[in-house]
């Protein structure tokens, strides 16, 4: 591997554009994913998302627009050796075995079937490796997908909505796998409309609504692009309430406590100010803009614009 | 190339013990074989003909209806079934071709139903001859029987991914294999038949119906193997026909193959188009 292979993005998506009917399913997307990177496609549901997977998979034509996979066409015998995909649901065959079913993929994929069992321990599916996939529950279905995914050491690992109907642990595991994954060098793009979930653990954000990509950057840039006020709620006795509410500025009073918004500018600012009151503050809640209202943000700006 | 069809036709294979299928299928063909070759050989005992040979046409009209049916069972659900629990998205992210997924589910399925007729059959013929009524040319009759209903099952199942790959449901193509059954097993004859009836000296009797008969794989399976068995006068029904045919009956066995390579070509074609 040169080293300017190495430098390339793993994915390369142009203005892509595919229309389904007269419905534009995918309208002018572009973005391009370098190695290690762990990137999230957020989007409602039908925004383009799973279309979009399957034209970088080679599933679909494109309308317009360009797609290269590792430098290679997608769907091609080059773009198919370095990617791995894991479908938004898949019901393996049920009398099979964890086992031989991961067996039978690291056989299509050219790898020793010796070499990719050790993966059903890494996702923790190690004693039911012998028992049939009828019997496992959705959480060890996916982990079994995800075990999938990781045979040969992909490049390129595609998840699609990984972690949805899964319990809280499960999804943990999941993206415990994912930054493991990421950390070896591996491009990870994952779609998702779990959005709390997704902080902290991607380090790049795009945002598909209704077929356009409305955003795409670091989360905390996204944040600051759009604007969001800080929530700060301030605990205090009631008696004190008007005097605390006047000397913030004002705000919604709820009998022991004053809300009031606060730009990320401000910030400081304002927490000194509510420190200087000293005795009068019980207690203060900070209340960032999750990735939630950031999405609602994008998402519905432009839903206004279209 | 070999080892990622030979992947998936182990798979195939794998399902079909696991979920019983060949069981089921060797089952069906063993317990209908052998009530054929108990109850039809009865009075068969006085005509002085090998009693496997008998036994081998009675079955040769079995493996009409049963083979297309079991076959068709076996592969309505191969391309549609995956689509729907998602697996093909997956299978073919890998780097394998669609003509080699294909390629290794008629493998797969062929040897499942080859294994089921080998042990259905194979238990009526040892018991006719532990009984001590076989003979060498018996046997090769069976062998005959059995690899001819082997490739009368490859048509079968490729017209099975054929309408596979035409369905997006797995009922659909369920539903679409029942219909092509009756059509091609029964309604088809009873068709044929009906316009002989009417007009037994004419045109159509004498040079459309014998190569009607060479179009449906079922009868040219059926013509085939009785036209070989020789025994045309004492088998009776259909066999007959043979004798006043304007044809080789090799040209049944030819007929058969071209109908079977037509049709996974034709499934070939259609699974690249499809979009799963």
């Amino acid at each position: 591997m040169t080293e300017t292979s190495l430098n390339a993005p793993t994915l390369r998506v142009d203005g892509v554009c595919k229309t389904f009917s007269g419905h534009k399913a995918v309208d002018d997307v572009s973005f391009s994913l370098n190695g290690g990177e762990r990137v999230a496609m957020l989007g409602h549901n039908g925004a383009g998302k799973t279309t979009l997977f399957k034209i970088v998979l080679g599933f679909l034509k494109r309308d317009r627009g360009d797609v290269t996979v590792m430098g290679a066409a997608p769907g091609s015998h080059d773009a198919r050796i370095g990617t791995a995909y894991l479908p938004e649901s898949v019901a393996f065959p049920a009398s099979l075995s964890g086992k031989e079913v991961l067996t039978f993929y690291a056989r299509l994929k050219g790898e020793r079937p010796a070499r990719a069992l050790p993966l059903l321990e890494r996702v923790g599916l190690a004693e039911a490796a012998k028992r049939r996939v009828g019997t496992y529950s959705k959480g060890m279905r996916q982990r079994l997908g995800l075990a999938q995914a990781l045979i040969g050491r992909p490049r390129l690992i595609l998840l699609d909505e990984p972690t949805t109907g899964l319990d809280p642990i499960s999804r943990q595991t999941v993206y415990e796998l994912i930054g493991e994954i990421a950390g070896q060098g591996t491009t990870v793009l994952l779609s998702s409309h779990a959005l709390t979930e997704l902080e902290a653990r991607t380090d790049r954000i795009l945002i598909l609504s209704k077929g356009r990509l409305v955003a795409d950057d670091i989360l905390s840039r996204l944040r600051a692009q759009a604007g969001l006020p800080i929530r700060l709620k301030v605990w205090t006795r009631p008696e004190d309430l008007d005097h605390v509410s006047e000397s913030l500025g004002g705000g919604q009073m709820n009998g022991r406590s004053v809300e009031f918004n606060c730009n990320a500018d401000d910030k400081v600012r304002t927490l000194s100010a509510i420190s200087a009151l000293g005795d009068l503050v019980e207690d203060v809640d900070v209340h960032a803009p999750s990735l939630d209202d950031v999405y609602r943000y994008f998402s519905s700006a432009a839903g206004k614009e279209a | 190339m070999f080892s990622r069809i030979l992947t998936v036709a182990g798979q195939e294979i794998r399902i079909g013990i696991r979920n019983r299928w060949i069981l089921l299928a060797a089952m069906i063909l063993a317990v209908f074989s052998l009530a054929l070759a108990l109850l039809g050989s009865a009075p068969a005992g006085t005509l002085g003909v090998d009693r496997l040979t008998i036994t081998v046409a009675s079955l040769a009209s079995l493996s009409v209806y049963l083979v297309p049916l079991i076959a068709l069972l076996l592969a309505f659900d191969a391309i549609c079934g995956e689509i729907e629990r998602g697996t093909l998205l997956m299978t073919l992210s890998c780097p394998i071709s669609r003509v080699e997924f294909l390629i290794g589910k008629a493998v797969g399925h062929t040897l499942v139903l080859a294994f089921a007729l080998v042990v259905g059959y194979g238990l009526t013929a040892g018991l006719l001859v532990a009984a001590g009524y076989g003979s060498l040319s018996g046997l090769a009759d069976f062998v005959r029987l059995i690899a001819t209903s082997v490739l009368l099952g490859v048509c079968f199942l490729a017209t099975g991914y054929v309408l596979s790959s035409l369905t997006r449901q797995s009922r659909t193509a369920a539903a679409a294999s029942v219909a092509v059954w009756l059509m091609m097993v029964v309604l088809y004859d009873l068709a044929l038949l009906g316009a002989l009836v009417a007009n037994p000296s004419g045109v159509f009797a004498s040079d459309v119906f014998p190569y009607a008969i060479l179009l449906n794989p079922a009868d040219a399976f059926r013509l085939f193997n009785l036209a070989a068995l020789g025994a045309n006068d004492l088998v009776g029904g259909m066999a007959g026909v043979a004798d006043a045919l304007p044809f080789d009956p090799l040209l049944a066995l030819g007929s058969l193959t071209v109908f079977a390579g037509l049709a996974m070509a034709g499934s070939a074609l259609l699974i690249k188009r499809i979009a799963p």
